[in-house]
C-alpha cells in the first residue's frame, strides 16, 4: 500500500513546526507553502501513501535546491536529505522527464562526468572552442542561445578560460615526506574549468608539510547523478572511488569542492543498504576533510597582504552536509590585508546547486537576485566560494548586477595562495 | 454538503472580478494539500488557497464566501499548536504569509502598525533600532505571523512580566462576516470608547473576524538583562522559591522550569553538563537598569538559597548566559529522539499550584504508561507537559488521548484553564464546558452568532462538535 521506495518513515520525524520555512530559500522566492522543506515532506508522505500521484510530486520536488539549509534550522533532526533522495529516484523512474531535462543530464552525467577520458575530450573541446576566433563569433551571432538550453548558453560567457592542466606527472610527484598523509581528490568539473585551483590546493598543502598524493583511478563523486536521482550511476561512482583511495594507507581524503565533499562524506550513506561496501564506505567518509580544515589547523605563513574588502559565500552543502563552517572564516581571517565583511542572508544559497542553474534557470535566477543585493549592500570588491558551482553562480550575480568590473570572485584557495605562495 | 461546488463558483466570481493576481489563487492538488495543516493535528485539503495582500481583497473574498456560504480559514505560517488554521471543512485557506508589506515604527508614539503577515520577529527588531520593544515571544516568533498571533493570543517567556499579545493591541482593522471593513480601538493606550471589541477579537482564533491590519504598543527596551540557572534538589523547593522571588518585588522578564525527565533527555541527546540527579532547573532572566539588576540578582540569588537550592549560577557574559538557554532550547529536540510524535500541551494553573500540578502529572504519567516530560513558563504558571508517542502506534496514541484529558482535567480542578497560549482551535473543542459550563459556552456561542450568522469563519473550532471527542490519530 504505501510505496516503501519513498522515505516514507523519515517523514514522520516532522513535527511541522515550521522552523524550516524562513531557511529555505525556494519558499522565500517562489512565495508558497509546496515549495518549502515541510510542504515538500507532506507531499512525500502523501505520495507515499498513493493519496497524491507522482506528477503531483514532481515540480515542488524538480524545484528543491537541496541545499539542505532545512537540516541546519530543524529542531527535530529531519533527515530532508534522504526523504529528498528517495523522492528523486522515484520520480526519475515513475515520471515523464521533458526532453531538455534528458539532453542536460544525458550530456552532463552519463557521458562527460564519470569517464575521465569523455572529460578529457570535453575539456580539449572546451579548449579549443575558447582559443578559437569561434568563441566571439558565436557570441556575436547568439547561435549558442539557439543550440544549447537557456541556462547553459547564459553561463556560456561566464565560463573561466580553461587552463590546460599540468601534466598529470605534476600530481603523482611525491612530495617531501610529511608526516600527515593526504589523498587529493580533484573533482571533475574543478579538474576541467579551474584546475590551477587544485594546482594551488597541493601546493598550499605541501607548503603546510603534508604528504600529498593524488590518487590514480578517482572518479566523478556522483553528486549529481545522486542529486538527479541516479542513485544507481551514484553508488557504481562511489564504490569506485572507495577501492581507488584503498590504494594507499592516508590519514585524509581532502577536496577543495564544497559539493564533492558533501557528497564523499555521504557515501556511507549511499551504501548503507550494501553489506560488502557498507564498512569500507564509511571508513571512506570518516577520513574526508575540506582543505580549509587542514590548512587552518597548519602553521602556514601568510606572506603577502591581499588588498580586498571581501564576503564570504559559504558553499550550502559544506555548511549543512559536511557541517564545516568555522574553518573557512578562521583561514580568512589569517590572511593579512583581507578586510571581510559579514553580509546579510550569508547562508542563503546562490541558487547554483549543482546543474538546478542550468535545468531550472528562471527559478535559479530568481534566488540569486534575492541574495545579490545583500552582497551589494556589503561593497565588497571580492567575493569568496568555496565550490565551483557557486563560483560560477555568483560570477553571474555580479554580471547582473552590472559590476563585473568592481567585484571579482576567487576561490577560498585563490585567495590563500595568493598570500602564502 | 456541497462546499465543493460553491468553492468552485467562488473562485470563477472571484476570477471575473480580476482583483486578486491568479497567481495568488492556488488551486492545484499540491499547492492544497501543502496548506492542510499547521503545527498540530489533523489534515484537510482546502478546495483553494488564496493569497491576499490587500483589505480589498479580504473583503471581496469573504463577501462571495457569505454569500456562498464557503468556509474561510485565515491562516499565518501554519505553526500553530491547536489546529487553528486547518480548514476542517474545507473551503477557502486564505494565507496570510505573503502580506508583509507594512512595518511602520512611529516613535513618538511608541506604537507600530502593521499587515498581518509580517512575521513577530521582525516587529521587535524594527523595535529596537529606537531603543523599544515589543515584547509578546512565542516560541515560533521567527516564523509566525502577528496575524496568527493576533488570533491566538499568543505569548511567550515573557508573559510574567510583560503580558501576552493582547495586552499590546491598541487597534486593529477588520473585515467582518458579511464584508465590512471596520476599525476596532485606535492608538492611544487609554480608550474606553464602547465595546472593547479589540480585545474581544484578538484570541477569538479567526471565528470572529478577519484580522487585516494591527496597531501595537510598544515598550521601551530594558538596558540590560542577566541570566540566572538555579538547580533543586526537590521540585516542591523550586515552587517556594518561585513564590520568594515574586513576593521580594522582582519580576523576572523569564522564568522558566526543566524538570528531571527534560534534563535527562537534555544530557542523553547533547551533553551540556548539567547534573541529572535534580529534581528541577529554574533558567531566570531579570532586566531592567544595569545596576538595578545587579542588586536583584544577588537577592534572586538569597531567595533560591533560602528555599534550598542546590546551586545558583549567574552568567557573566552574554554568551554564558545564552549557554544557559541553550539546554532548554535542546528539550525539543532531545525529546523526539526516542519517538517522533510530540503532544505539546499549555494547561495553565495558578502559580501556587505548580508543585501539585507536577504531582498529577507524574501520577497521569505513571497511570497510563506514557513518556512526558514537563518544562515551561513556571513563572505564570504556563506549564507545557510534553508527551512523546509515536503516531504509528494506535494502542499508545489512545492511551495518550486518555492522558491528555486527565491533564486538561487536573488543570481546570486547580482553578486553571485548558490553554494559556495555544488556543482552542481543534484538539481542546471538546473540553469547552468542562471549563466554561454549558451557559458559559452557551454565551460565547451567541457572540459567535451575531458576528458570523452563516458560520463562514474558521467553522470547527473553539465550539465542540456534538459528541465530539479528542482524538489524535488519522483517518
Amino acid at each position: 500500500m504505501v510505496d516503501k521506495r519513498l522515505a516514507y518513515q523519515e517523514t514522520f520525524d516532522c513535527v511541522q513546526c515550521g522552523y524550516c520555512l524562513p531557511a529555505c530559500p525556494t519558499y522565500q522566492t517562489m512565495n508558497k507553502e509546496t515549495h518549502s522543506p515541510r510542504g515538500r515532506i507532506n507531499l512525500v508522505k502523501m505520495a507515499a501513501e498513493g493519496k497524491i500521484s507522482y506528477d503531483d510530486l514532481k515540480e515542488p520536488i524538480d524545484m528543491c535546491l537541496g541545499c539542505r539549509a532545512c537540516e541546519t534550522a530543524c529542531p527535530t533532526n529531519v533527515q530532508y536529505g534522504s526523504i529528498l533522495e528517495s523522492a528523486k529516484e522515484v520520480l526519475r523512474i515513475e515520471t515523464k522527464r521533458s526532453k531538455r531535462e534528458q539532453f542536460i543530464e544525458s550530456a552532463l552525467f552519463e557521458k562527460l562526468l564519470p569517464h575521465s577520458s569523455m572529460l578529457a575530450i570535453a575539456k580539449f573541446g572546451l579548449l579549443s572552442y575558447q582559443r578559437l576566433p569561434l568563441q566571439f563569433a558565436a557570441r556575436k551571432t547568439g547561435i549558442l542561445n539557439v543550440v544549447l538550453p537557456k541556462g547553459m548558453a547564459a553561463f556560456e560567457s561566464i565560463i573561466p578560460k580553461a587552463e590546460r592542466s599540468k601534466e598529470k606527472k605534476a600530481y603523482e610527484e611525491d612530495a617531501l615526506p610529511g608526516t600527515v598523509k593526504v589523498a587529493y581528490f580533484l573533482g571533475c568539473l574543478m579538474d576541467t574549468m579551474f584546475s590551477t585551483i587544485n594546482d594551488q590546493a597541493i601546493q598550499l598543502l605541501r607548503k603546510a608539510g603534508v604528504h600529498v598524493t593524488v590518487v590514480k583511478d578517482q572518479s566523478c563523486c556522483g553528486a549529481l547523478q545522486s542529486h538527479g536521482g541516479d542513485l544507481k550511476t551514484a553508488r557504481q561512482l562511489a564504490k569506485k572511488n572507495i577501492e581507488a583511495f584503498e590504494s594507499g594507507s592516508f590519514d585524509y581524503i581532502v577536496s577543495s569542492i564544497g559539493g564533492c565533499g558533501a557528497m564523499l562524506v555521504e557515501y556511507d550513506h549511499l551504501l548503507k543498504d550494501e553489506p560488502a561496501w557498507k564498512e569500507r564506505a564509511e571508513r571512506f567518509s570518516k577520513k574526508h576533510a575540506d582543505i580549509s580544515m587542514v590548512l587552518a589547523q597548519s602553521n602556514l605563513t601568510y606572506n603577502h597582504h591581499v588588498h580586498h574588502t571581501a564576503v564570504y559565500q559559504p558553499s550550502c552543502h559544506m555548511t549543512h552536509v559536511q557541517k564545516n563552517v568555522d574553518a573557512p572564516l578562521e583561514l580568512i581571517a589569517k590572511v593579512p590585508g583581507l578586510n571581510y565583511v559579514p553580509m546579510d542572508k550569508q547562508d542563503l544559497c546562490c541558487g547554483s546547486a549543482g546543474i538546478y542553474n542550468i535545468v531550472n534557470y528562471e527559478a535559479s535566477m530568481d534566488i540569486l537576485d534575492y541574495k545579490m543585493p545583500a552582497v551589494v549592500s556589503a561593497k565588497p570588491d571580492l567575493i569568496i566560494t568555496t565550490n565551483p558551482g557557486c563560483h560560477l553562480q555568483m560570477k553571474m550575480g555580479v554580471e547582473r548586477e552590472g559590476m563585473s568590473h568592481q567585484i571579482q570572485v576567487k576561490h577560498l584557495v585563490e585567495v590563500i595562495a595568493e598570500s602564502c605562495l | 454538503m456541497n462546499e465543493n461546488r460553491n468553492a468552485t463558483e467562488l473562485v470563477q466570481r472571484l476570477r471575473a472580478k480580476q482583483l486578486i493576481n491568479e497567481s495568488r489563487i492556488l488551486t492545484s492538488l499540491s499547492d492544497r494539500a501543502s496548506y492542510a495543516y499547521d503545527a498540530s493535528f489533523g489534515h484537510h485539503i482546502p478546495e483553494v488557497v488564496i493569497q491576499p495582500t490587500a483589505t480589498e481583497e479580504v473583503s471581496e473574498i469573504v463577501t462571495l464566501a457569505n454569500e456562498l456560504h464557503v468556509p474561510v480559514y485565515p491562516r499565518g505560517q501554519g505553526t500553530s499548536l491547536s489546529g487553528g488554521p486547518i480548514p476542517v471543512y474545507g473551503g477557502v485557506v486564505l494565507d496570510f504569509s505573503q502580506w508583509d508589506d507594512r512595518l511602520e515604527i512611529y516613535p513618538d508614539d511608541m506604537i507600530a502598525v502593521v499587515s498581518p503577515g509580517v512575521i513577530t520577529s521582525h516587529i521587535d527588531e524594527a523595535a529596537k533600532a529606537f531603543s523599544m520593544m515589543y515584547p509578546p515571544d512565542p516560541s515560533s516568533m521567527n516564523v509566525s505571523t502577528i496575524g496568527g498571533n493576533l488570533a491566538e493570543n499568543a505569548g511567550g517567556p515573557r508573559g510574567l512580566k510583560y503580558g501576552v499579545t493582547k495586552d499590546y493591541v491598541l487597534g486593529l482593522e477588520i473585515v467582518t462576516a458579511n464584508g465590512d471593513i471596520i476599525r476596532t480601538g485606535g492608538q492611544t493606550v487609554k480608550n474606553v470608547t464602547g465595546y472593547d471589541l479589540t480585545k474581544l477579537i484578538v484570541g477569538s482564533e479567526g471565528t470572529l473576524a478577519v484580522i487585516t491590519e494591527a496597531t501595537l504598543k510598544l515598550v521601551p527596551r530594558p538596558k540590560a538583562n542577566k541570566t540566572m540557572l538555579v538547580l533543586f534538589d526537590d521540585l516542591i523547593d523550586s515552587g517556594k522559591a518561585i513564590s520568594a522571588i515574586l513576593r521580594e518585588g522582582i519580576t523576572p522578564s523569564k522564568l522558566e522550569i526543566m524538570d528531571q525527565a527534560s534534563i535527562k533527555a537534555v544530557e542523553a541527546y547533547q551533553p551540556t553538563g548539567l547534573p541529572i540527579d535534580v529534581e528541577a532547573l529554574l533558567l531566570i532572566e531579570i532586566d531592567g537598569h544595569p545596576l538595578a539588576i545587579e542588586e536583584e540578582a544577588e537577592q534572586v540569588r538569597e531567595c533560591c538559597l533560602k528555599n534550598g537550592a542546590r546551586d545558583v549560577q549567574i552568567a557573566k557574559s552574554a554568551e554564558e548566559a545564552s549557554k544557559f538557554w541553550q539546554a532548554r532550547k535542546l528539550v525539543s529536540p532531545a525529546i523526539v529522539q526516542v519517538k517522533p510524535t510530540k503532544i505539546s500541551e499549555d494547561a495553565t494553573v495558578p502559580r501556587s499550584k505548580i508543585p501539585e500540578m507536577f504531582r498529577i502529572l507524574k501520577e497521569i504519567k505513571n497511570a497510563n504508561n506514557i513518556d512526558l516530560v514537563v518544562f515551561g513558563h513556571a513563572g505564570d504558571g504556563n506549564l507545557h507537559p510534553n508527551i512523546i508517542a509515536d503516531v504509528r502506534d494506535e494502542e499508545e496514541m489512545k492511551r495518550v488521548e486518555k492522558a491528555v484529558g486527565e491533564i486538561f482535567e487536573a488543570a481546570i480542578e486547580l482553578g486553571g484553564t485548558l490553554s494559556g497560549e495555544h488556543g482552542i482551535g481543534t484538539m481542546k473543542a471538546p473540553f469547552m464546558e468542562m471549563e466554561l459550563g454549558a451557559k458559559g459556552l452557551a454565551m460565547m456561542k451567541t457572540v459567535k452568532e451575531s458576528f458570523d450568522p452563516n458560520n463562514i469563519l474558521n467553522p470547527g473550532k473553539i465550539f465542540p462538535e456534538k459528541g465530539q471527542k479528542l482524538v489524535l490519530r488519522d483517518g
